[in-house]
């Protein structure tokens, strides 16, 4: 359950203030699929920061999970990542030089999981994400785009996360690729009832979720339900 | 983040790049490696000192004049070149202070002396029987000086091995020969044993004279220019010290001690001094070693500000994924002091060898002590702590949303 209050950002710097969100509010319950869509410059990626726990707005208020979080500091804010929240994102950031297992089983290092219990789950992700296991042990440099985005995937879900943030996660791969990547992520929302909100700014990549919020120049200028759901067919990975 | 992992992420990432990883910890290699090695020269010279010292004789209260400065004067003629001990300071103290095993007086000035054609400088020493038992010298050739010699003041001269070898050659019996000290003909009596002191000061390179030759025909008055004691044990040293002192200040008639014209040491004193010397030696050699540590920690420095660099997206994401700030920092932190605690091992291996090198091939005795090895272990994790502080501290404040971005 994600509940935004009024919630402002301003960025100062020298050439003046930047009005990056202008008390935006929103609510987005449990087991929806979301997507936020603007051209670049509306505050889309600012709202994805703190709704990301990455970020604290400079007013208005952030209920996670009935927690606020708009006023944490920088470690409070990693407690809360650590424990609500998977990410996804366009450059996918993968370990270059570890291992696809190891890059899936870092967030459970720094949650302190044991050592046993880890790699059981690691390895479950990374089945779930449809990634060969014959791959669990190559350098995450050697997969191809669609396959670090399902590393990438099984990362975020692999703490368990209330809520599961993309933020273009197609925009590095091709039509193709992104259509399989999107794919996973309406199973995760239809068969695991995961949170998930989808950062874009392609109207064709939104139109995969249920309801489509769109903001421009730091306001929601629409919210709409997504009837005319695109589907991807469950393309066989 | 348990130990473990903290370990394996660590060496992961120092292996990433073997070559840079292995130039940096080179130079803190060479830092520990020389000061090891530096201590390794000042600690075996010291013990080279020390047991020099220690052949001198034992239980040793040397007497030699002080300087002397009239009152109200600031000029001083020099410490030890006055000429206040005479040979009845020397009986005095023989006769009245008690646990005295042996009394020799001693006049010593450095000669040239020649032998058939050869030349040497040497230092020519005035001296008593009593000398060889104060002084713990053993005769290899011929005999000493005697009473006989002193009394009826012969021309006799007794060498040490060295200056036998220079005048005569190695191993030469020299006994019925003549020398010339200073234009003055001396029959060779006799020649001493090898003590095995090298370089200045050396127990080896000396000829003795009858004491009463080299007052009258040498230097021409009656001044003595040592005492030497010898104590009957080591515990009444101190006691022997403080009566000598009463006995001359009496005898010279001082009544404030800050004023004495002459100087008491010991053996110990002696020793101390040489090893404050050499400690102050040692000291400066591992300084100077250990400015290369400085510039192998800011090595360090700089490799660490440029992995930070290059990985700052890897920051990032750690920190998108929930690593807090000291999650971060522990992991920059680690790396550095494990690269310098490595460099540590290489740096102590490298100072031992370079030891044995030096002791072998360059006949200067060389000690390593646990002490030097635990210093290096401490210092190259110091460096490691103070070089990568600053490094880990830019990681771990690194904005996750701009460390994400970082291209």
């Amino acid at each position: 359950m994600i509940e935004c209050r009024n919630i402002s950002k301003i960025y100062k710097s020298e050439a003046g203030e930047t009005h990056a969100l202008k008390g935006v509010s929103l609510a987005i319950k449990d087991g929806e699929f979301v997507a936020i869509i603007g051209p670049s410059g509306s505050g889309k990626s600012t709202l994805m920061h703190i709704l990301g726990a990455l970020d604290i707005p400079t007013s208005g208020e952030y209920f996670l999970d009935g927690k606020d979080v708009s006023k944490l500091s920088d470690d409070e804010l990693a407690e809360i990542r650590k424990n609500k929240i998977g990410f996804v994102f366009q450059s996918f950031n993968l370990l270059p030089r570890a291992t696809v297992l190891r890059n899936v089983v870092l967030p459970l290092v720094y949650a302190g999981t044991p050592k046993e219990e880890r790699e059981t789950r690691a390895r479950a992700m990374l089945v779930n994400s449809g990634l060969e296991e014959s791959h669990f042990y190559h350098l995450s440099n050697q997969l191809s785009g669609g396959q670090m985005q399902r590393v990438a995937i099984a990362r975020a879900l692999v703490n368990n996360p209330s809520l599961i943030l993309a933020d273009e996660p197609t925009g590095n791969l091709d039509t193709k690729t992104g259509e399989i990547v999107l794919d996973a992520f309406q199973r995760l929302n239809s068969e695991q009832k995961r949170t998930i909100i989808l950062i874009t700014h392609e109207l064709y990549v939104a139109e995969h979720a249920q309801r489509i919020i769109h903001i421009r120049d730091g306001e929601i200028v629409e919210d709409e339900q997504n009837h005319s759901r695109r589907s991807t067919n469950h393309i066989n990975l | 983040m348990i130990i473990s992992d903290l370990f394996q992420e660590t060496f992961a990432a120092i292996t990433v790049n073997k070559v840079r990883s292995g130039l940096t910890i080179l130079g803190i290699v060479i830092g520990i490696g020389s000061v090891i090695a530096m201590i390794s020269i000042g600690q075996g010279a010291q013990g080279t000192i020390e047991a020099n010292i220690e052949s001198i004789g034992s239980n040793l209260i040397m007497v030699m004049p002080g300087f002397q400065r009239m009152v109200g004067s600031q000029v001083s003629a020099g410490r030890g070149s006055a000429q206040t001990l005479s040979q009845e300071d020397a009986d005095a103290i023989q006769n009245e202070v008690t646990p005295v095993k042996a009394v020799a007086p001693d006049v010593s000035r450095r000669y040239q002396v020649t032998a058939k054609g050869k030349n040497t400088n040497t230092q020519v020493i005035g001296t008593v029987p009593a000398y060889t038992d104060v002084r713990n010298i053993q005769i290899d050739i011929g005999s000493f000086i005697t009473e006989q010699n002193i009394r009826s003041l012969s021309r006799v001269a007794v060498l040490g091995p060295t200056t036998r070898d220079d005048l005569f050659g190695e191993g030469a019996n020299p006994i019925g020969q003549t020398i010339r000290i200073n234009r003055i003909d001396f029959k060779v009596i006799g020649v001493t044993e090898s003590k095995g002191g090298t370089g200045f000061g050396s127990q080896d390179d000396m000829i003795f004279v009858p004491l009463s030759v080299a007052q009258r025909f040498l230097v021409g008055d009656n001044y003595v220019s040592t005492i030497n004691i010898q104590v009957v044990d080591q515990s009444s040293m101190a006691a022997v010290q403080q009566e000598v002192i009463t006995l001359l200040l009496q005898r010279h008639n001082i009544t404030n001690p800050q004023l004495a014209d002459f100087q008491v040491m010991n053996q110990a004193d002696i020793v101390a001094t040489a090893s404050s010397i050499t400690n102050t030696f040692t000291v400066l050699l591992a300084a100077i070693a250990g400015i290369s540590l400085v510039v192998g920690g800011i090595g360090i420095m700089n490799m660490m500000l440029t992995t930070v660099t290059e990985r700052t997206r890897e920051i990032g994401l750690r920190k998108a994924i929930g690593a807090k700030k000291k999650d971060i920092s522990t992991q920059f932190l680690t790396e550095s002091v494990m690269l310098t605690f490595f460099s540590g091992i290489l740096g102590v291996i490298l100072g031992w060898v370079l030891s044995l090198i030096i002791s072998k091939f360059g006949s200067i005795n060389t000690s390593i002590s646990l002490f030097s090895i635990l210093l290096a272990f401490g210092v190259s994790a110091a460096i490691g702590i103070i070089f990568g502080y600053y490094p880990a501290r830019r990681a771990a404040s690194l904005n996750p949303i701009e460390a994400l971005r970082y291209e």
